[in-house]
């Protein structure tokens, strides 16, 4: 009896395993065959013609180097921001710190919040301050999204830091700030994985930008200028009832699952290369 | 004496202790902007009437937010049922039966599911499920389903696997099964953060925008069935802000709407992540 | 192996202050006291070894020495060690600069993720020294008087952690000595190497002990018979006995050292 249990669970599971595999095989055929299909050189480097919802002409570089754009900026805004929040975590705070634990806390809190609320309050603040959806504003917003993942992960990474690193750089005369060179050092691949899970979950996201990048055709020139932004060229051209604008979505979707699946593959190897020691 | 170093290095850390308050803060002024901008309609309504009222006419000021919390709870139930089995049969396999050689292979997988973008999800929605279930509360929660399963799958392997081997072996051992020392001792054991984790999962799935907006329909209606079209909360702030700033009462409402679901998800997390630092801590050496 | 190599006057050493005075230390980790009352005198330029069964305290009075025990959670220290006039653990985050008189080698050598070079150069970076031929002057006269200069001297920008372990040792000692040290704290710094690795590590502290004051805790009391000139024996917590090596190992006057010498517990 309890090894007919043991074996109708045991199918079980190689059944729920084998319909992950499933899943991720069919969502990435669907998307990269559907965008295979509607893919070429006009897509990815012209900007649309008459309008990117009507005009059945030209590209979404717009979108493209929008999100770059976004993304770049953020990514450094991020990096500035959390690598000293980490550092201030691990080297200055003690493991019993109440601050350290409200930090890590509201980091991972955060990091819950969906971006539709950042996006809601960020467009809120930016109407007080009397400022229009822009690229500035999409920067500011995909920023704050992305600290508590940079954050949390190299927080992680910086947890495994082992302790006499610290004790021999204090026993030379080094102050707690003056370690700050073989703390980056020692976690450097952390900081490269956090980099890289935080550009793939800015890239994507696309309630937070809605409002506070807005939509445009053209390249921005400046900040205060709306900008386009991959996901919502998804979005956008799906919706729209013309062939031809539909397939530059689909020619999208692809593109940036592209870059999802070259980001996720790039963190794997770099994970996989310098944390020898962990299972996973 | 007190030399440059010393002065640098108390400086830097004050400058690092403001940005590490200042991280903890923006949980308090995001939930103080959310309710500044709904006051005017929290001021205007009785909560029950905009919690409990079917009524949406924005334009003859009727604010009822029924529709958009039952299609809420209607797509997040469905993605639960659907994506919990299969996430907890994967974990367990994953970290009590699997081969280090197929761990490698479905690690990557789940990573690849957890970094798609929402929009993603919603195109292949739109391609393939909406043909066979139309734009429904059924689409929505089979799309979140798949999409929160990563996330749960992850959160689940990282609790069974602080559990030490010792435990189950030692059920085992006495001649159980290995599904049955799994089921007496890991399961048992890890109930508060199995709990925790389905928590974590549904306010991610609450707060999910574009893929179930995609899929979902949008029509303010309270659903009576799982083939009727669904407007979640997400769905009307992401359709209707930014353009219904010339109503004042429109755009509070549309906060309250944020202002909910920041409330629910940031109780949840609060609840689940504390209870997943204990259950990390019980296990740890 | 001579004092008078000086690259750089950054760091001028008053030549008679190299004794270092305990006063009634107590050291508490949380609720437990692990020292208690420690009075000792670290004579200048000779080695002091500690000994005593694990959990005696012996590495938390060298972690006093230095204040990394202020790392620790939850630890308080008590009392006063001081080196000439200055009191470490009142020295408050003045213990940066002290800490460059006291350099410590752990039981595990402890590279930094860097390469060799820039290993032994780091303390002197940290102190102010950025000149590179200076740094190089450096490097080169402290991994000679390790003995790892004609090693390493072709790789030098090699990551440290490729050295054998024996290696890593060594370059940990050079690193100390880099920054112009009075003192050598060594917690069983042989113990994780091989024999001949450990004899020369040995070796060069009974060099090193002309130049620095050498404090070091060891588990090996046949390690101690060989080198040490002075001996501290605790139990504890506490110091029950303390004086040349000669008294305590051939006529110890407490009951317990008598009976630790002798092998009856460890």
């Amino acid at each position: 009896m309890k090894f007919l249990e043991e074996k109708i669970v045991k199918a079980l599971m190689y059944l729920s395993t084998a319909l992950v595999a499933a899943w991720v095989v069919s969502i990435l055929w669907t998307i990269l065959s559907k965008g295979w299909g509607s893919m070429s050189w006009e897509m990815v480097s012209q900007l649309p013609g008459g309008g990117f919802y009507i005009g059945k002409e030209g590209g979404f570089l717009n979108a493209i180097v929008g999100s770059l754009y976004i993304v770049g900026a953020s990514a450094v805004l991020g990096l500035l921001v959390s690598v000293p929040v980490v550092f201030y975590l691990n080297v200055y705070l003690r493991r019993s710190s109440k601050l350290g634990y409200a930090a890590r806390l509201a980091c991972d809190v955060l990091f819950g919040i969906p971006s539709i609320v950042y996006g809601a309050f960020g467009f809120a603040l930016m109407v007080a301050l009397g400022m229009r959806a822009s690229l500035g504003g999409g920067i500011v917003v995909v920023t704050l999204l992305i600290i508590p993942i940079f954050i949390r992960s190299m927080d992680e990474a910086a947890r495994g830091f082992p302790r006499e690193i610290l004790d021999t750089a204090y026993s030379l005369g080094a102050t707690r700030l003056q370690t700050i060179g073989v703390v980056l050092r020692q976690i450097a691949p952390g900081i490269a994985t956090a980099t890289l899970l935080s550009i793939g979950r800015a890239i994507g996201d696309a309630a937070g930008v809605m409002f506070t990048a807005g939509y445009t055709d053209s390249i921005p020139t400046s900040l205060s200028q709306p900008a386009a932004t991959l996901p919502l060229a998804v979005f956008f051209q799906l919706s729209s009832p013309i062939a031809e604008v539909q397939n530059r979505a689909y020619a999208a979707a692809a593109v940036l699952t592209l870059i999802v699946l070259v980001l996720s593959v790039g963190g794997r190897l770099i994970m996989n290369r310098f944390s020898k020691n962990k299972l996973q | 004496m007190v030399d440059g170093r010393i002065l640098k290095d108390r400086a830097a850390g004050g400058v690092m202790r403001i940005l590490t308050i200042t991280a903890v803060l923006v949980v308090v002024v995001m939930a103080a902007g959310l309710v500044i901008k709904s006051m005017p309609l929290l001021e205007s309504r009785p909560l029950g009437g905009l919690l409990f009222s079917s009524e949406w006419k924005p334009l003859r000021g009727e604010f009822g937010f029924l529709p958009f919390l039952a299609g809420t709870l209607w797509v997040t139930a469905i993605a639960i049922i659907l994506a919990l089995p299969v996430s907890l049969l994967t974990a367990i396999y994953l970290t009590e039966y699997a081969k280090p050689r197929v761990r490698k292979y479905v690690f990557p997988m789940l990573d690849i599911l957890a970094g798609l973008p929402s929009v993603i999800y919603g195109v292949w929605g739109v391609l393939l499920i909406v043909p066979f279930t139309g734009y429904t509360l059924l689409a929505g929660g089979i799309v979140l389903g798949v999409m929160i399963l990563p996330l749960l799958v992850s959160l689940l392997v990282e609790i069974f696997s602080t559990v030490p081997d010792a435990l189950s072996e030692a059920s085992t051992s006495l001649g159980a099964t290995r599904w049955q020392g799994i089921k007496r001792v890991v399961l048992r054991k890890t109930f508060p953060g199995i709990v925790a984790s389905v928590v974590l999962a549904v306010s991610r799935a609450l707060g999910e925008t574009i893929a179930v907006l995609m899929v979902c329909g949008n029509l303010p209606r309270v659903p009576q069935s799982l083939t009727d079209a669904g407007y979640p909360l997400p769905a009307l702030i992401a359709n209707n802000y930014g353009e219904m700033l010339s109503l004042p009462l429109y755009e509070a409402a549309l906060m309250f709407a944020a202002l909910i679901l920041f409330t629910v998800i940031l109780l949840f997390n609060v609840t689940s992540r504390v209870i997943l630092y204990r259950v990390e801590k019980k296990f740890a050496l | 192996m001579t004092r008078t190599f000086r690259p750089d006057n950054k760091f001028p050493r008053s030549a008679d202050t190299t004794q270092m005075k305990i006063e009634g230390l107590d050291v508490h980790i949380g609720a437990s006291a692990i020292l208690k009352n420690v009075n000792l005198v670290i004579p200048d330029k000779q080695i002091t070894c500690v000994i005593g069964p694990s959990g005696c305290g012996k590495s938390t009075l060298l972690r006093s020495m230095n204040r990394l025990i202020d790392s620790t959670e939850g630890a308080r220290i008590e009392g006063r060690i001081l080196i000439g006039d200055e009191d470490i653990v009142h020295s408050g985050e003045h213990i940066t600069e002290l800490r460059r008189r006291i350099g410590l080698v752990s039981q595990k050598p402890s590279p930094l993720p860097m390469s060799i070079f820039e290993n032994v150069a780091y303390g002197c970076q940290i102190h102010g020294i950025r000149n590179r031929r200076k740094l190089r002057l450096v490097v080169r006269h402290y991994l000679e008087a390790v003995g790892l200069w004609d090693e390493v001297a072709e790789r030098l920008h090699t990551p440290a952690s490729r050295l054998s372990i024996g290696q890593q040792q060594r370059l940990c000692l050079a690193r100390s000595l880099a920054v112009e040290p009075q003192f050598i704290l060594a917690d069983e710094a042989t113990s994780a190497l091989d024999p001949i690795a450990s004899r020369n590590v040995e070796e060069l502290f009974v060099r090193l002990k002309n130049d620095y004051s050498i404090i070091m805790v060891t588990h090996t009391l046949r390690q101690a018979r060989r080198i040490a000139d002075h001996v501290v024996f605790m139990y504890l917590g506490e110091v029950v006995e303390a004086g040349p090596a000669v008294q305590v190992f051939d006529d110890p006057q407490h009951e317990l050292t008598k009976k630790y010498l002798s092998g009856a517990f460890s």
